[in-house]
């Protein structure tokens, strides 16, 4: 009884490991064959439509109305202290740094991460990627590298969207609604906001949780089960794993970025 | 599917888009814009004491900012703090015998470094130094200064009130 769950611990831990290491040369394999799509960018460009464009309306909806509440609570504590001219470095500053490439990337994984898992995991259960190997076509160069690289061109435009969005939110709020002065609103957003510290530490954010994002829904897709079952079940991991592998590696870039831990 | 052509259209919106949130977030938001120090040079000065004054802080005169401060180290044979400023290099007739002090805005702001311009005919150059400083005020100093002056002016002070204040009450 005791030596078999002790059994079943090593086996899940050596289980997981084995994934690890399989999800690694996975993304080694995906680079290796991703040579050729320079000559066949359309591919990629095909993968941006269906992952970037057809996300692009959840974005901007959800970013305008994180700019609008942020804007409102923002204004609600800010105006305590009489500083409610410094509302808009606030929705800046969360929304650069934080919120647009995290809420971006947790929409991402739900809207695009799943889908991508699904449509491999179909693709494995019907045996296309089966059959296309029969035909000497490298599924890993068809079908993976093009979904995955999109992936990662996308996800950086939606999170600056995102903010950018969210930044106009908060000034529909902030100044049309609340009355914070205009001028204010922007020069202490500039005067606060650093391009590099800020801005550029934002964008290198939304990079990494695209690369993790992408990488974790191509794989879970790829290394399915291949029923329907299957399917499913890593559909559901897809989204997990990433909304954690996101939210994890936030705190560890932030920690890195701002240097003070 | 779509159609290749409109495909390629939408993705070109999206990346454009894209594109200039990313250049609205850099340039309305941040402040690539306004942007730093033009090829600046670099003037040190000495301070007894830096207070919360931080590398990047603001170099202003007459208000104006003019450069930041580039980096901040200590002199070991001194024991001072040596204070490296980035002045824009718009800016090049600045007096040699300049002083600077360490402000702060407001009351409970950040802490820059005000430039007070001398009288000199030569100009700074870079890697000159400033000679007249004056340091960040340090609250806890301040205020024990204030209690010692306090305590020191107390006998006198306190010697006229207080005497008539223990002449028992008449029967």
């Amino acid at each position: 009884m005791n030596a078999n769950a002790i059994r079943e611990l090593g086996a899940g831990v050596i289980g997981s490991v084995e994934r690890l290491g399989r999800a690694s040369m996975f993304l080694y394999d995906i680079f290796a064959a991703s040579r050729p799509l320079f000559h066949r960018f359309f591919l990629v460009i095909q993968q941006v439509y269906a992952v970037g464009v057809l996300t692009l309306l959840i974005i901007m909806v959800s970013g305008l109305f994180v700019g609008m509440v942020l804007g409102l609570q923002g204004y609600n504590t800010l105006v305590r202290f009489g500083a409610a001219e410094s509302l808009g470095l606030l929705v800046a500053l969360s929304l650069v740094r934080e919120l647009g490439p995290v809420v971006t990337a947790l929409l991402f994984a739900g809207r695009a991460g799943s889908a991508l898992t699904a449509e491999i995991g179909l693709m494995k259960a019907t045996e296309q990627l089966a059959g296309m190997e029969m035909m000497a076509v490298n599924p890993i160069m068809r079908v993976i590298a093009p979904r995955f690289f999109g992936g990662v061109v996308a996800m950086p435009l939606l999170a600056a969207l995102f903010s950018a969005i969210g930044v106009l939110g908060g000034h529909i709020v902030g100044v049309g609604l609340l009355g914070v002065d205009a001028g204010a609103f922007w020069s202490q957003m500039q005067n606060g906001v650093d391009f590099r510290d800020d801005v550029v530490n934002g964008v290198i954010k939304s990079v990494a949780f695209g690369i993790t994002v992408t990488w974790i829904a191509v794989f879970e897709g790829y290394d399915a089960v291949p029923t329907s079952e299957g399917v499913a079940s890593a559909t559901n991991r897809t989204v997990v794993y990433s909304s954690l592998a996101v939210l994890g590696l936030d705190f560890i870039l932030t920690a890195l970025t701002l240097g003070e831990v | 599917m779509v159609q290749r052509k409109t495909l390629e259209v939408w993705v070109g919106l999206f990346v454009a888009v894209g594109i200039l949130a990313l250049a609205m977030l850099a340039f309305k938001v941040g402040n690539l814009a306004t942007a730093d120090v033009l090829n600046g040079y670099q003037v040190r000065a000495n301070f007894d004491n830096v207070g919360g004054l931080k590398v990047k802080s603001r170099v202003t005169m007459a208000g104006v900012p003019v450069g930041r401060i580039a980096a901040i180290g200590f002199d070991n044979d001194r024991y001072q703090a040596v204070v490296t400023m980035n002045l824009d290099g718009r800016y090049n007739r600045i007096p040699v015998d300049t002083s600077a002090a360490i402000l702060t805005s407001g009351l409970l702001g950040e802490q820059y470094v005000g430039l007070e311009p001398g009288g000199a005919d030569a100009y700074l150059k870079d890697g000159d130094k400033l000679t007249v400083t004056q340091s960040a005020v340090v609250l806890e100093k301040l205020i024990g200064q204030f209690l010692f002056s306090k305590a020191s002016e107390a006998p006198t002070n306190s010697a006229k009130p207080a005497a008539p204040a223990p002449a028992p009450l008449p029967r």
